[in-house]
């Protein structure tokens, strides 16, 4: 709660406008970061390279912007068989509003299994083990005790997949074209000694594990890397939320459901 | 389900499965809610009986489930400033749609500082510590121990003004239904005990009283943050009705000089 002499002011580093001189509502210029955008950058700056200025201070260097746009498109469509998608669908086959299902694509991409969480513990790992091969073997090998957090408790090592057998050739290809920007040193030593990696986490890389490596290496934070996942997986579940809409509900999955024995309630 | 199975073959045993120990309904025929015909065998509970039996498969006396209606009558404040009821109304000065507003303003009241995150902070400290204190821990050194872990004691002291106005009404209504003899109370009392006399000089707030008082009448953490979520709803809703009935835009409007900027100086994009 401001207390300050303009109680209604907001404190941003990211943005500033020049009102109208006829409207103090009304913007003749907005500016990112300093940059001008729509008399400097519209046009001229890519969206990655908006999109990373918003978060960093700095606008990226070319190698980063690309790098940043690799990720894009690697995130961009989890695919339908993905539960934050799967659960956007279940928005638009019904008919529902564009960001209900945007906001269940968000609630159930958040988790800890594929979802913004895993990117935030797997940051967290990046931030603690680095390049440190022991280190990490330490943290996997620690149980997680956390407890009064509105988390569940982690089942498997962020960034791996629990139910994986080997690397997916896609998490592979994901691996090798991102470690290949050369910009910053985690993917380049993911790759490098992902089997000791694997070994230890007692199951395969997963794709959250590279783009938490990459959202480190651009120099992301883990909050900035748990928000930009969420961000970043959306344009798919909007797409397949919309696919579905005209199909309807008569062509989407439903199912019976087997009831189990369930004992009657007890007195408290 | 095998709990032995673990990889592909887990996912492959359960493609096109749906089991369930919950329920499910037989279009045209009934609904079986864990167990019971909803409309049969429990058309008499009301609505917070039967979310509370949803969460934890268990019964309550009508003394446990007024307490747990009052617990969300008395923190449903219809006030636009609370970060979360803003978001409701924020909804309503856009013109966006109620449902959107309101499960927005829900996912938000998860946050750290009040809400969700501190309810599970503090029922968790309140079990933790009873569990430490039984065992013969002294309780002032249990609370110097989480003062030095979280620099705070969730469900002591409040972001706004230290102090609460529920409690005095929680508490007399706990007397009154014959729900404040329990050991969790007993424990927060002293914790405020200990820390309004120290130097700490904090008050217990709702978050911790409410996580005592049902930590007493025995749920779990998890059944607690589940039973918490609509704890704020009642507020949300005439804050959206307020900020639609105004003209669009007219809540919140903020002029470019309210915005304080204090980032880098103008430079040109040369990209």
């Amino acid at each position: 709660m401001s207390t300050t002499e303009k109680p209604h002011t907001i404190r941003t580093r990211i943005w500033h406008e020049d009102a109208e001189s006829d409207n103090p509502f009304a913007t003749r210029a907005a500016y990112c970061r300093g940059y001008d955008v729509y008399g400097g950058m519209l046009g001229h700056a890519r969206w990655v390279e908006m999109l990373y200025l918003l978060f960093r201070n700095e606008a990226p260097s070319a190698v980063q912007a690309d790098l940043l746009e690799a990720l894009a498109v690697a995130l961009a469509n989890p695919g339908p068989r993905d539960a934050s998608v799967h659960a956007a669908m279940c928005g638009g086959v019904c008919g529902s509003t564009a960001a209900s299902s945007l906001m269940a694509a968000l609630a159930v991409g958040a988790g800890q299994l594929a979802g913004g969480h895993e990117i935030f513990l797997a940051m967290e790992g990046w931030d603690e083990c680095g390049t440190d091969l022991d280190a990490w073997r330490q943290r996997h090998a620690r149980p997680d005790v956390a407890s009064g957090s509105i988390w569940p408790k982690s089942e498997h090592a962020p960034g791996f997949d629990p139910h994986g057998v080997s690397t997916a050739t896609s998490v592979k290809q994901t691996l090798a074209c991102l470690a290949g920007f050369d910009c910053g040193k985690y993917l380049p030593w993911l790759q490098q000694n992902l089997s000791a990696l694997e070994k230890s986490a007692d199951c395969p890389l997963a794709l959250s594990g590279v783009a938490a490596a990459a959202f480190a290496d651009l120099g992301f934070t883990p909050d900035q890397g748990e928000m930009l996942h969420l961000l970043l997986r959306l344009p798919g579940a909007a797409a397949h939320a919309l696919e579905q809409r005209p199909l309807g509900y008569k062509n989407f999955p439903f199912g019976t459901v087997e009831l189990e024995n369930e004992s009657t309630g007890e007195p408290a | 389900m095998s709990q032995q199975t673990k990889g592909p073959n887990l996912l492959q045993e359960n493609v096109g499965v749906l089991k369930s120990r919950m329920g499910t309904f037989y279009p045209g025929s009934h609904v079986i809610f864990r167990g019971h015909d909803l409309h049969t065998d429990l058309k008499d509970m009301d609505w917070v009986e039967l979310y509370v039996f949803g969460i934890t498969n268990r019964r309550f006396s009508k003394e446990q489930l007024r307490l747990m209606h009052s617990i969300w009558t008395y923190t449903s404040y219809p006030d636009v400033r609370l970060w979360n009821n803003r978001v409701a109304a924020l909804a309503g000065r856009s013109r966006s749609t109620g449902n959107l507003g309101v499960a927005a303003a829900l996912a938000v009241s998860e946050a750290s500082i009040y809400g969700r995150g501190i309810d599970m902070r503090a029922i968790d400290f309140l079990i933790r510590t009873r569990q430490q204190v039984d065992e013969g821990a002294d309780l002032t050194g249990c609370i110097r121990q989480e003062l030095d872990i979280h620099r705070s004691i969730a469900g002591y002291g409040r972001p706004l003004i230290n102090g609460d106005e529920r409690n005095q009404h929680m508490l007399a209504l706990a007397q009154s239904l014959g729900l404040n003899q329990g050991p969790y109370l007993r424990l927060a009392l002293s914790i405020e005990e200990t820390l309004f006399s120290g130097r700490w000089r904090m008050k217990m707030n709702y978050a911790g009283l409410v996580a005592a008082l049902i930590a007493d009448i025995g749920f779990s953490p998890r059944e607690y943050y589940l039973f918490l979520f609509p704890a704020f709803l009642a507020g949300m809703q005439p804050c959206y009705i307020e900020a639609s009935d105004r003209p669009e835009g007219s809540l919140y409007p903020i002029p470019c000089a309210d915005i304080l900027y204090e980032g880098e100086s103008r430079r040109a994009w040369t990209k």
